[in-house]
Order: C-alpha cells, then sequence, then structure tokens
C-alpha cells in the first residue's frame, strides 16, 4: 500500500480518530502498569555518556587552538571586526559618548525629535506620537542610556539580519529546495538554547558587542527568513505569470512584481525579529552586552523585585514602540491601503517639510545643550515605580502564599506526577510505539517517519529520561496555553474593546524579561516544577491568544449574522460556528504555543523544573559539564522538531475538506 | 473621518512648533556640552579588566579593587559582567585581567593554568567560603539535634514537598557550584531527595520564605553570601572533611571543604607586573569586610561604587598596605 493510499484509508476512518488515540493510550497504560520501571535509561547528575566527554572535548579543542587557528584568524575575527565596528557605531549615534564628546552623537531630545520623524515618515503621525512618549518615559523611569544601548543593540542585530535575512528569505521563496534545505535549520536557531552556544560565542567572536550582536541575531533571524519566504509564496501565481508573459526577466518580475506584493509580510517578519531581539536583552547581558538587562540581571542577584521591574517594564516599552511602528508601517506597505484623501496629500510636503526642520531643531539642540543632551535627573518616576512594585510585592507574598501553595500541591499530585510517572516509568521503546502512533493517526506517514529519527537521537543524547520529564511538563503547559488561547482569543475576537485592553498586557508577557516575575512566583510556588509551568504559560499563552483572536475574526460576519439570525444562543454561535471555522488558527495556535513553551524550558529549569532546562544552565556554568548541557540542548530541539512537525501535519489534515 | 485626521495631523504639527520653540527659548543660557568636562588623567596604571561575576560578595571584592585602582593609582577600569566560565576564557583573549574571587574550580585551574597557560594563581583574598548544608535557624531551637546529620532521617517528613517524591527534599542547585549532594544522600543513607532549584535566586527565595514564614527548608548555600546577613541560617554538621575523602565522586561521605577563596589572573597581566597587578596581588580583606560592603549593595541599595568608596574611606590602612603607602 502506498503512503498516498494508507493517508486515504487513515482520512476515510476519520471519524474515529479520537477513538483511535483513545485506544493508543489505553493499550499504553495498561502496558505501563505491568512494565514500568524497565528500560527507562537512567543516567545520574553528575553521571557522563562517551557523547558527554566528546563533546567536551570539541569545546576544549577549539579553545586551545584559537591563536593559531586560520579559520580564526581570518576568518571569525574579520566577521568579529566589522560587526564590532558596526554596533560600536549605534552605540556612538545613541548611548555611548561618540568621539572626543562626553555624550552620543544624539541626545535624548534629538533621538525623541529622529524617532518621531522617523515614525512618521515609515507609519503615520499618530504612532510617532506614541513613539515619542514612549521613548520619554523611559527617560522619566531614569534608564535613558540603558534603554538606548539596548535599543542600539537591537538595531544593530536586525539590520545585520536583515542583510542575509531577506535574501536568503527571497531564495526559500523560489526554490523548494532550499526551502526544504533551509527549514531545519531555522528551526534549530530557534530552539536551540542560548545558553549553549553563549560561552562557546565567546570564543570566536570574544567578548563584547559582537559576540552580543551574533548572539542576538541567531535567534532573531529566522522569523524574518520564514516570512520573507511566506509572502513571496503566498503571491497569487496569475500574477507571476502576467508579469512572465510580459516578457519580464528573473529579476524584473523578482523586483517589480513579487517584492512589492510581500512587502507587507516582510514587514511583519520584521516586526517578529525585533521582538525577538529583544526578548535576548537579558541573556547577552550574561556576557556583558550592556543595557537594561544589565540593570534587570543586578536587580536580580539581589533580589529586588522593583528595581528589576522598572527595568523589565522599560524592556516591554521598547517593544511596544517598535511593535506599533513596525506594524503600522506594514499596514501602510498593503498593496490595498487606500490612497490619502487630496486634502492629505496637500498637507503631506509641508509636513514632511516641517518635520524635517523640528527634527533637525532636536539634533542640534541636544547636541549644544546639556538639558537636552543628558535626560534631567530631577523629574523622574523610577522610583516610584520601584517602591509600588516592591509594596504590591510584598502584599501579594503575605497574602496568598498559603493559598498558593495548596494549589501548587494539589496540580503537581493530581496532574504532573501521574503524567510524569507515565512518561518516565515506561520502557522508552513503548514511548516510542506511542508517540510514533499518535503521529500517523492525528498527523501522517511523515511526520511518523520525523518522530521515529527524533525519537532515536533522543536516546542518543543519553538523557531519555530528562527528556521524557520535560516533555511530561511541556504537554500540561500547552494544555493550559491552549485552554487559555481559546477562552481569551474568543472573548478578544468577539470584542474589540476587550482586545484594546487585553492586548498591551498580551505583549509585556511577551517581552517582559521572565525573572523579574518569577522571583514573587518563587516565593508563591516555591521552587518547583508547578513554577516552571507557569513560566512557561506567561510567556506563550499571548501568542496562541493572538492567533485565536485572529482566527475567531476571520470568520466572516455574514455567517455568525446568519447563526444569530437563525436563532443561535451565544454559546452556539461560538462552539458551533465560530470555533470550528477557525479550526486552522487552533492548531496553527498549539503548534506556536508548543514552541514558545519549549523555549522556556531553560528558564524552567532555573526555577526548578530540573530536567533537560536544569542540564543546559548547568552545563553553561561548569566545565565539565558543558558536554551534557549541549546534549540536553540538542534534545530540546529534537522535541521541538518532533512535536512541531506532529501538529503542523494535524493542521495540514484539519485544512483539508473531510 | 478624513476631515479630523487632517485636522489632527496639524494640530501635531502646531503643537510640535510651539513646544520646540518653547524649548529653544527656555534653553537660552542653558549649560552647553562639554563646557565642564574635567579631564580625567590617565596615570601608568593604564586599562584594567577587571571581570565582575554575578554574585554580591564578588561585586563587593570588584568594588574595592576597581575603586582603589582608580582613584590611588589611575587606572582606566572596565568592569565586565560575565559568567565563571567566560571569564576565564577571557584570559585567553586578552579581555579579562583579574577575577578577583574564585570558589575552588579546579577543573578550570587545571585547563587555564596548566594546560593552556593563559592564567595564574594570585593569592588569597583572605575570605573564607564554606559550602554546606543548611537550615533556618528557627528549626534549631523547634527541633532538637536537626544540625546533625545522623537526625536528618528522624526529620524528613519535615521537608516533604510536592517535588521529593514522599522523601525529604534537600534543595540544591545553584548550577555554578559543584555539588556532591546526590552521593551524600546516597552513601550517608539518608531518606531525601536532591531536588534542583536551578539558580541562586530560587535558593534565595526559599530560605527568605522559610525564615520568615516558618516553613521548613534544607537547602545547599554558602557563605559568605549576603543573604545570610539578614537571614539566620545553621549549617548542618556532615562527617568532617578530610584531605582526599572527596576524591572519588561516587563515594563521597564527607562534608564539603573549606575554600580559601583566591585570585586568578591572566598570564600576561603578571608579567607585565604593573600597578593594577600588584594591588591585586596584595588584596587582602576578611569576611567581615566583604560583608560590611555586601550589606550596603543588597540592603541599603547603594550603587558598589559608592558602597565600595565608603568602605575605602573608613578603612584607609588596609587600602595603605595593599598599594605599599605608609
Amino acid at each position: 500500500m502506498s503512503t498516498a493510499q494508507l493517508r486515504d484509508t487513515i482520512t476515510t476512518r476519520r471519524p474515529s480518530k479520537g477513538a483511535l488515540v483513545a485506544g493508543i493510550l489505553a493499550v499504553w497504560l495498561v502496558a505501563w502498569l505491568v512494565l514500568r520501571g524497565t528500560h527507562t535509561l537512567p543516567l545520574g547528575a553528575a553521571q557522563l555518556t562517551g557523547l558527554h566527554e566528546w563533546l567536551n572535548d570539541v569545546n576544549d579543542s577549539i579553545g586551545a587552538n584559537r591563536n593559531s587557528n586560520p579559520l580564526f584568524l581570518y576568518f571569525f575575527n574579520i566577521i568579529r571586526l566589522i560587526v564590532d565596528e558596526f554596533t560600536t557605531f549605534i552605540q556612538t549615534v545613541l548611548s555611548e559618548p561618540a568621539f572626543d564628546s562626553p555624550i552620543p552623537m544624539l541626545g535624548w531630545l534629538g533621538v525623541v525629535a529622529v524617532a518621531g520623524y522617523v515614525c512618521y515618515l515609515v507609519a503615520n503621525i499618530r504612532v510617532a506620537l506614541l513613539a515619542m512618549a514612549g521613548l520619554v518615559f523611559l527617560g522619566l523611569q531614569g534608564l535613558w542610556t540603558e534603554s538606548m544601548d539596548t535599543l542600539a543593540l537591537t538595531i544593530s542585530a536586525v539590520l545585520i539580519a536583515l542583510l542575509f535575512a531577506i535574501p536568503l528569505g527571497v531564495w526559500a521563496g523560489l526554490s523548494d529546495r532550499f526551502n526544504r534545505l533551509i527549514t531545519p535549520v531555522l528551526d534549530f536557531m530557534q530552539t536551540m538554547p542560548t545558553f549553549v552556544y553563549l560561552a562557546p560565542l565567546t570564543l570566536f567572536f570574544l567578548i563584547g558587542p559582537a559576540s552580543a550582536t551574533i548572539a542576538t541575531l541567531i535567534y532573531a533571524a529566522p522569523p524574518v527568513i520564514r516570512l520573507t519566504a511566506h509572502g513571496i509564496r503566498s503571491v497569487p501565481r496569475d500574477m507571476v505569470e502576467a508579469s512572465e508573459s510580459l516578457g519580464s526577466t528573473r529579476r524584473q518580475t523578482l523586483t517589480k512584481v513579487l517584492l512589492p506584493a510581500a512587502k507587507r509580510t516582510i514587514v511583519l517578519g520584521i516586526n517578529q525579529t525585533m521582538m525577538a531581539a529583544l526578548a535576548m536583552v537579558t541573556i547577552a547581558a550574561l556576557i556583558d552586552a550592556p543595557g537594561l538587562g544589565k540593570t534587570v540581571i543586578k536587580a536580580l542577584q539581589t533580589q529586588d523585585v522593583g528595581t528589576a521591574f522598572n527595568g523589565g517594564l522599560a524592556i516591554v516599552v521598547l517593544a511596544i514602540i517598535l511593535d506599533r511602528v513596525t506594524t503600522a508601517a506594514s499596514a501602510k506597505a498593503r498593496p490595498s491601503h487606500t490612497a490619502p484623501s487630496r486634502g492629505a496629500a496637500m498637507l503631506r510636503l509641508p509636513m514632511l517639510i516641517g518635520g524635517g526642520v523640528l527634527a533637525a531643531i532636536g539634533v542640534w539642540l541636544s547636541r549644544t545643550y546639556v538639558w537636552a543632551a543628558e535626560f534631567p535627573a530631577d523629574v523622574e518616576i523610577g522610583s516610584t515605580i520601584v517602591r509600588a512594585t516592591d509594596t504590591a510585592t510584598e502584599w501579594v507574598k503575605d497574602n496568598f502564599a498559603a493559598l498558593t501553595t495548596d494549589l501548587k500541591d494539589v496540580v503537581s499530585a493530581t496532574l504532573i506526577d501521574p503524567l510524569q510517572a507515565l512518561l518516565v516509568q515506561s520502557p522508552w521503546w513503548l514511548v516510542a510505539a506511542v508517540i510514533i502512533a499518535i503521529s500517523v493517526v492525528i498527523g501522517s506517514i511523515r511526520a511518523a517517519v520525523v518522530s521515529a529519527v527524533c525519537l532515536a537521537l533522543l536516546v542518543g543524547t543519553g538523557l531519555w529520561q530528562d527528556a521524557m520529564t520535560t516533555l511530561a511538563q511541556v504537554l500540561l503547559a500547552t494544555v493550559i496555553v491552549m485552554v487559555l488561547g481559546i477562552v481569551l482569543g474568543v472573548w478578544m475576537g468577539r470584542s474589540p474593546r476587550v482586545d484594546r485592553v487585553v492586548r498591551p498586557v498580551l505583549d509585556a508577557g511577551q517581552t517582559m524579561p521572565p525573572f523579574v516575575y518569577l522571583v514573587p512566583f518563587l516565593a508563591l510556588f516555591e521552587a518547583t516544577r508547578f513554577t516552571a509551568i507557569i513560566a512557561a504559560v506567561v510567556y506563550a499563552s499571548p501568542v496562541a491568544i493572538k492567533i485565536v483572536t485572529d482566527g475567531i475574526r476571520g470568520v466572516s460576519a455574514t455567517t455568525v449574522e446568519a447563526a444569530t439570525a437563525s436563532g443561535s444562543s451565544t454559546w452556539q454561535t461560538i462552539t458551533k460556528v465560530q470555533l470550528p471555522m477557525s479550526r486552522r488558527a487552533l492548531t496553527l495556535a498549539t503548534n506556536q504555543g508548543l514552541i514558545y513553551v519549549l523555549s522556556m524550558v531553560v528558564v524552567g529549569g532555573l526555577v526548578g523544573a530540573g530536567a533537560l532546562g536544569y542540564q543546559v544552565v548547568a552545563g553553561f556554568s561548569q566545565g565539565q559539564l558543558y558536554g551534557k548541557g549541549l546534549a540536553a540542548g540538542i534534545a530540546i530541539v529534537l522535541l521541538g522538531v518532533m512535536l512541531d512537525r506532529m501538529t503542523q501535519a494535524a493542521a495540514k489534515r484539519a485544512d483539508r475538506p473531510s | 473621518m478624513r476631515r479630523t485626521r487632517i485636522a489632527s495631523t496639524r494640530l501635531a504639527l502646531g503643537a510640535g512648533i510651539a513646544l520646540l520653540a518653547t524649548l529653544t527659548l527656555s534653553a537660552c543660557g542653558g549649560a552647553k556640552v562639554g563646557e565642564d568636562s574635567g579631564s580625567s588623567g590617565g596615570g601608568e596604571c593604564g586599562e584594567f579588566n577587571i571581570a565582575i561575576n554575578p554574585w554580591v560578595g564578588y561585586e563587593a571584592n570588584a568594588a574595592v579593587i576597581a575603586e582603589v585602582a582608580e582613584q590611588e593609582l589611575g587606572c582606566n577600569v572596565n568592569k565586565k559582567d560575565l559568567k565563571e566560565e567566560v571569564a576565564w576564557q577571557g584570559f585567553g583573549t586578552g579581555e579579562v585581567d583579574a577575577i578577583v574571587e574564585n570558589w575552588g574550580h579546579e577543573d578550570l585551574k587545571q585547563k587555564y593554568i596548566k594546560e593552556q597557560k593563559t592564567a595564574v594563581e594570585a593569592g588569597s583574598t583572605g575570605v573564607k567560603g564554606e559550602i554546606g548544608w543548611f537550615v533556618p535557624k528557627w528549626m534549631t531551637e523547634k527541633y532538637p539535634g536537626i544540625t546533625n546529620w545522623k537526625n536528618l532521617n528522624k526529620y524528613a517528613n519535615l521537608f516533604k514537598t510536592s517535588e521529593s517524591g514522599g522523601k525529604g527534599q534537600l534543595l540544591d542547585g545553584d548550577p555554578s557550584f559543584v555539588t556532591n549532594d546526590e552521593a551524600l544522600v546516597k552513601n550517608l543513607n539518608l531518606n531525601y531527595k536532591v531536588v534542583y532549584a536551578g539558580s541562586e535566586n530560587a535558593l534565595n527565595e526559599a530560605f527568605t520564605k522559610a525564615d520568615e514564614q516558618r516553613t521548613p527548608v534544607l537547602g545547599y548555600f554558602y557563605t559568605p553570601q549576603w543573604l545570610q546577613t539578614q537571614v539566620d541560617l545553621v549549617r548542618v554538621k556532615l562527617p568532617q572533611y578530610k584531605p582526599g575523602c572527596d576524591a572519588d565522586p561516587e563515594k563521597i561521605a564527607c562534608d564539603y571543604p573549606t575554600y580559601d577563596l583566591d585570585k586568578i589572573v591572566s598570564k600576561q597581566f603578571a608579567d607585565e607586573n604593573g600597578p593594577a597587578f600588584k594591588l591585586v596581588k596584595n588584596f587582602q580583606w576578611t569576611n567581615e569586610d566583604q560583608n560590611q560592603v555586601a550589606t550596603m549593595i543588597a540592603k541599603d541599595k547603594m550603587s558598589p561604587e559608592q558602597a565600595a568608596k565608603k568602605w575605602v574611606q573608613d578603612n584607609k590602612d588596609k587600602v595603605n598596605s595593599w598599594i605599599g603607602k605608609d
């Protein structure tokens, strides 16, 4: 039977898909009762396998030979030099003293003026005002220089990323073969924990701006590559054919048809890349990257939640500015964007000139007078934010600790423990068989093959048991993320007002450095797996909620009206019309939710999750555990690829009309 | 809709001009950039790159050394925030000159001092480091004998948590430090499970909560550490450490040794033998000194620079002995 036939047979039996999965799980449970505790592949905390030791040796030999190896002398050193120069240049514009002057090239007023003007050019006046207000707020927080350091690093990482990401994305959009080749590389870049390559990176590119920029762009570049490719692919075939039939060359088709049509998606990719770059701020601070990350980390060394929150809030403000500006720019780039009215068009030229003059005056002032160069220290709200946060944290700790401990105990005993026991105590081959079978049932044969390969490699890392412990937590966190995603997503999708209120909170959840809220969580829930799951939920649910919201909103208004008119209650409209019709968004939300949860495994390891996350952190901190940490990082990537392919195959199936 | 958009645009432009005009007017007579920049002398010391490892005690050492190097020797001090491993790597690439509080790390010494020959030892900081198992002080009053490991099994029930699978919980886990705890639990036949908290933050919170809310905690911790100046912790006695008893990691059944916290510098920095190197080499103080500075940073929320300045002013004799002044 060919794959296609097999797929067809399974599809025809489609109504029993749920029953099949239930059957597989039932068999698993029975087998677990009989076989538990055998073939579980355990490995002690201090134990290493041959692979781990070999990875240690590789790392050591790189370090020992870096001064004599031609690859270092010519290749890496040159990259480092260029990136260093570029990042340092942007820093001298925004944050670091430039040349002989005690201030950067632009003082705070200059930055605000230029930012406002640029935002007006690429987006609109409303966003420009928002950006200017946001920047002034950073100054009021008492974090101007730190914020500009972070902004400089983000800008230079994103610009360098775009330099190669857009060509790569275009290539991946045009060539199926290249797309297949680069997809796993991008998966790797996004799911491999940064901790794993942070230390080696300083061997290649030394401690300094280059390493910080490169660490940031490794994590941040994939979204724009993916979305550029996606944008190019989504251009309607007939547009391309029309262009070709008119005798355009390939280059002309690309620059005149494909790129303009894909512009909006590409800008969306830039937006995602910026957000990802900001998420790296605190991690880059571990290798001496200047900016807000340092503020947060230093404050947390002394459990100073207030100061850490102030720093985290500045990161959130930066993120919101960058997000709103690029979103508005992307809307403007939309081909259907309405041409400005005649009145607005007449105003445009004076506005452009006027704005330019204002920006120039701002720059001149900021280079001339101290008050416009250095943000005045006597007007500030930072200390108020710090105090208010401290008070609130103490209050929550004092009043909720008993309640939260009970909650944590109940969830641990009824959900985490049983699932973990099932995964960890089953023989490895049983778990593998179950996962492969489920891949076939909900996904495809192809997904099952990917699962089989990933599982085999997972056994090879020597960290099977840790991987299963982590998998249990990842699955639970994803379920919670999806419950939140559906409830809030439906609510936000149905009510724009709710959307407006909740969205900034979601943005904060995505960009606030996790430790800022984890320190109080540690007081409430202690260093436990539960805390780790909560951390993952906070970070991952915003993206799921946003996708579900988008899906609900995508259901055509006439369909919903028809349902209401035919007498459906609100509940019926939601469950019978809106949710089923946004099935594709729901599977996509599950997929993204999973990937985001996985990216929090390492943070979980810092607050009591143990398992793979802890191994990665320990590997970063102790030389002899480096190889084991790297293996744990690879195990996380493998889990990610496996779950991603499985849910994507399921999503594809959901797309096919039954 | 269109009308309002034009109106709001016009309004914004007008407001912008008005705002800038006022700013420009009010700026007349304001201080100008670059007018009062005092010249900072270079001195013979030159650049001095000091690693800042991420804990408060280390920061105290580094801040005081940096303060003296800047003020007394005229060095241009660059503080680099780095984790230990990365800092040791930095010796080889010439980006780090000194690490000023090192906890053992025999493996790193082997790699960078013996094998790669990029680092050398620069003597003790005078601070004694202890690693061990700790309980909050109130528990010693309520549960007699709890600080002796032989009684730990009797109290195992107290330390049960959702993570420890029916046994007592031994909370481990600042991943930066070597731990023998799994072997210890096994070899001492303790009915405990090692739970990895994973970060110093997690341990700090656990002990703070244990102290404030009287929840029992048994955990791996160390001293000097800033939290110990605010929360009373008592060390549990394990079988006494004897040299060599920790030779085989699988068979360890003795307590952790006392660490003589020392300084490590890059080979090149030592060979040049400049004033900054001499300062690092001569730098020595006590646990109490470090705790004073650490408390100013952690509890009184002073910046490390302010804290160091204050301590240096109050301790001229010590400082002078480091830089060879009378």
